[in-house]
């Protein structure tokens, strides 16, 4: 049991690492879709609060699960982001299709 | 007497590495120190630990598909080659694999364009790099590795208040 990963009604929150690589983005993928199609939870809330870097594969990890939830209506949420954070989920135009907060 | 940054003229390293995913970090974080005697801004950091973070993945993933390879996995000798270069206030940093080269790089270096979709890679790599980076070169052949030449100026963003 990973407690990074949280279901809290029909929110899935997942707890971003300091660090978002391809090294760890395989298993944030793999365990959120898990979470997804075990539990069904209809949103998922990526928490950036700890994350201090990311490269585009944090991007991978957020369309990859952006494509499966919103099939059905679903929303995916970017909380505490940082304003680097923000600039690179901005400059592949993510802001237009999941809310991003501070 | 010139402060921090003015007093190195040319520096330079190499490194060389297995082509595991672990290896993505010790890269961004060891050109990260070999830039610091130049005084860059955190910004500046950030910037360029993202784009060499995007061209080591890179030579790992498509250049030797090494996505299964595990950092116990004794077999293969794949190797990723760093080579930074510091003149003046010009950061350089080389990332050159011997890998399966790129096909078409025009197409490749299209933003999200990947051939890796199913692996959840989003196709933002090299324009990563360029929105990072001031400057990217890609020489590559099919079968002859991929080579990536970026290049930053570093203290261009202003020290706040010193305009005045």
């Amino acid at each position: 049991m990973d407690d990074n990963f949280k279901v809290i009604e029909n929110y899935l929150m997942v707890r971003m690492p300091e660090e978002v690589d391809h090294h760890k983005s395989v298993y944030i993928s793999k365990t959120a879709d898990e979470y997804i199609m075990q539990e069904g939870v209809g949103n998922v809330v990526f928490d950036f609060e700890k994350t201090r870097f990311m490269d585009s594969s944090g991007i991978g990890i957020i369309i990859g699960r952006y494509k499966k939830i919103s099939y059905f209506g679903g929303k995916v949420f970017a909380i505490n982001t940082d304003m680097r954070i923000r600039r690179t989920l901005m400059i592949c135009g993510l802001h237009k299709v999941i809310e991003i907060m501070e | 007497m010139q402060t921090g940054h003015k007093t190195i003229v040319k520096n330079e390293m190499e490194l060389a590495f297995d082509a595991i995913s672990v290896n993505e970090s010790f890269a961004r974080v060891a050109v990260a120190a070999f830039v610091a005697p130049l005084n860059p801004t955190m910004e500046e950091i950030s910037d360029i630990k993202t784009a060499v973070s995007e061209a080591v993945t890179n030579a790992i993933i498509h250049g030797y598909d090494g996505e299964f390879l595990q950092e116990n996995q004794t077999e293969g000798t794949d190797r990723v080659y760093l080579h930074c270069r510091i003149e003046e206030d010009v950061l350089q940093v080389e990332v050159r694999d011997t890998g399966k080269g790129i096909e078409d790089i025009e197409q490749a270096m299209e933003p999200l364009f990947t051939t890796k979709p199913e692996m959840d890679r989003s196709g933002m790599g090299f324009a990563f790099m360029e929105a990072f980076m001031d400057d990217l070169e890609v020489i590559s052949e099919p079968g002859c590795g991929t080579v990536v030449l970026m290049k930053k100026k570093l203290g261009v963003t202003p020290w706040i208040g010193e305009e005045e």
